[in-house]
């Protein structure tokens, strides 16, 4: 049996009120700062999007709503890196005007060995790739993504 | 722009997948990805996501006519179903999240300016988590169509925006759930930019004498349906 699944729909401008009801920006207490930009095709902020990240091997989760330039703030650790791979966040991105949501992926700027082992990030041509890599900014990192254009943030399937 | 350069012919090639790039949804043209998407090894796609427990749900979060010292208008409506994979299983214990406009079309949000009344007795958010049978309920009102700035005389069709997480990340779903009927169907480019009109047919929810409630409130069903993972097709 294979039921038909449900399809995609945009999360609209006013998802506040329904999914960023609870602050749910700290994966963890301790952290480090994790902000970045959420840019549409003209490089102009995104005011109403959602942006969430997640660690399979950390089992922590969090998600922010972006600001009126487009800014999203997390207070995250580095999570222990799967086998194999570079210690990452997985992340999602929502949006008024986007339909379906997209997936993306932060790896961390001072795993420079990691990285280059790292089964996905090291599949990437280097110019893509570094559209994954979070830049360090003070004491934590800086993380923009572009939904479209030549820096284009790699989305996956 | 004419009624047809909103609307696009049904397009059943698109299945289940909805048309990121849709043209007659306008804040598409700067925020759907231009470049093709990256696929990822399958194992990714089996990592568990997150697990919500009980305390992420107040005991009144499911019935959002409550909690604000009076009843909101509107028609009182039960919306019930059940959240499952593509091979029917149920999906339990994960968190389902709901948003929508009060029954004159406004939404409690300080971006929406339709000039229609707010109601100081609707917030209009509501969440549970689902049971053993993957089984959800929510108590609301019936929304309201609202207007918008996409093109000239563009009006929503009622509609109940739905965030799904299930047992994996890659199955997180956000979309939203329409009421039988709609006479605003045939124009929202929204609802359209789903091109395969069975799987669009899968946004309307049914309605249910069954779940009715006698002299109380009409029932209204709709099952959600998550692609599986495979590590559960291995098993």
């Amino acid at each position: 049996m294979s039921l038909p699944t449900t399809p995609s729909q945009t999360v609209g401008p006013f998802f506040a009120i329904g999914i960023c009801r609870r602050a749910a920006h700290e994966l963890v207490r301790d952290g480090f700062p994790l902000c970045g930009r959420l840019l549409d095709g003209d490089g102009a902020p995104v005011p109403d999007g959602v942006v969430e990240l997640w660690s399979a091997t950390a089992r922590t989760w969090g998600r922010c709503g972006t600001d009126r330039d487009g800014r999203f703030a997390f207070i995250v650790a580095k999570p222990p890196a799967a086998a194999g791979e570079a210690p990452r966040y997985d992340v999602l991105v929502f949006a008024r005007g986007l339909l379906r949501h997209q997936l993306t992926r932060v790896y961390f700027p001072d795993e420079d060995e990691a990285n280059a082992a790292d089964p996905v990030l090291s599949s990437l041509d280097p110019a893509t790739g570094a559209t994954l890599v979070a830049a360090a900014d003070g004491d934590g990192l800086r993380f923009d993504i572009r939904m479209q254009g030549d820096s284009q943030t790699v989305f996956f399937a | 722009m004419t009624e047809s350069g909103i609307v696009l012919p049904d397009d059943p090639g698109f299945g289940p997948d909805v048309q990121l790039d849709y043209p007659g949804y306008r804040s598409t043209r700067l925020r759907a990805p231009t470049r093709p998407l990256v696929t990822l090894p399958e194992d990714f796609h089996a990592l568990d996501g997150p697990v919500f427990g009980e305390d992420a749900v107040d005991e009144l979060d499911n019935d959002l006519t409550q909690g604000h010292g009076g009843d909101p208008l509107g028609e009182r409506i039960v919306v019930s179903g059940r959240l499952l994979d593509d091979a029917g299983r149920p999906i339990r214990g994960a968190l389902i999240e709901i948003w929508q406009a009060n029954a004159a079309g406004r939404y409690h949000h300080e971006v929406d300016r339709h000039p229609a009344p707010l109601d100081p007795n609707f917030a209009g958010a509501g969440r549970c988590i689902t049971d053993d049978d993957g089984g959800y309920r929510f108590v609301t009102i019936k929304p309201g169509s609202y207007p918008w700035g996409n093109h000239e005389n563009a009006w929503r069709p009622a509609h109940i925006h739905f965030s799904v997480f299930g047992r994996a990340f890659t199955q997180r779903l956000v979309t939203q759930m329409y009421f039988p009927g709609d006479p605003l169907f045939a124009y929202d480019p929204i609802f359209n930019a789903v091109r395969d009109p069975k799987a669009r047919a899968l946004l309307v929810s049914r309605f249910d004498l069954a779940t009715t409630t006698p002299q109380w409130a009409l029932g209204y069903t709709w099952d959600i349906v998550l692609r599986s993972t495979p590590a559960e097709n291995d098993g």
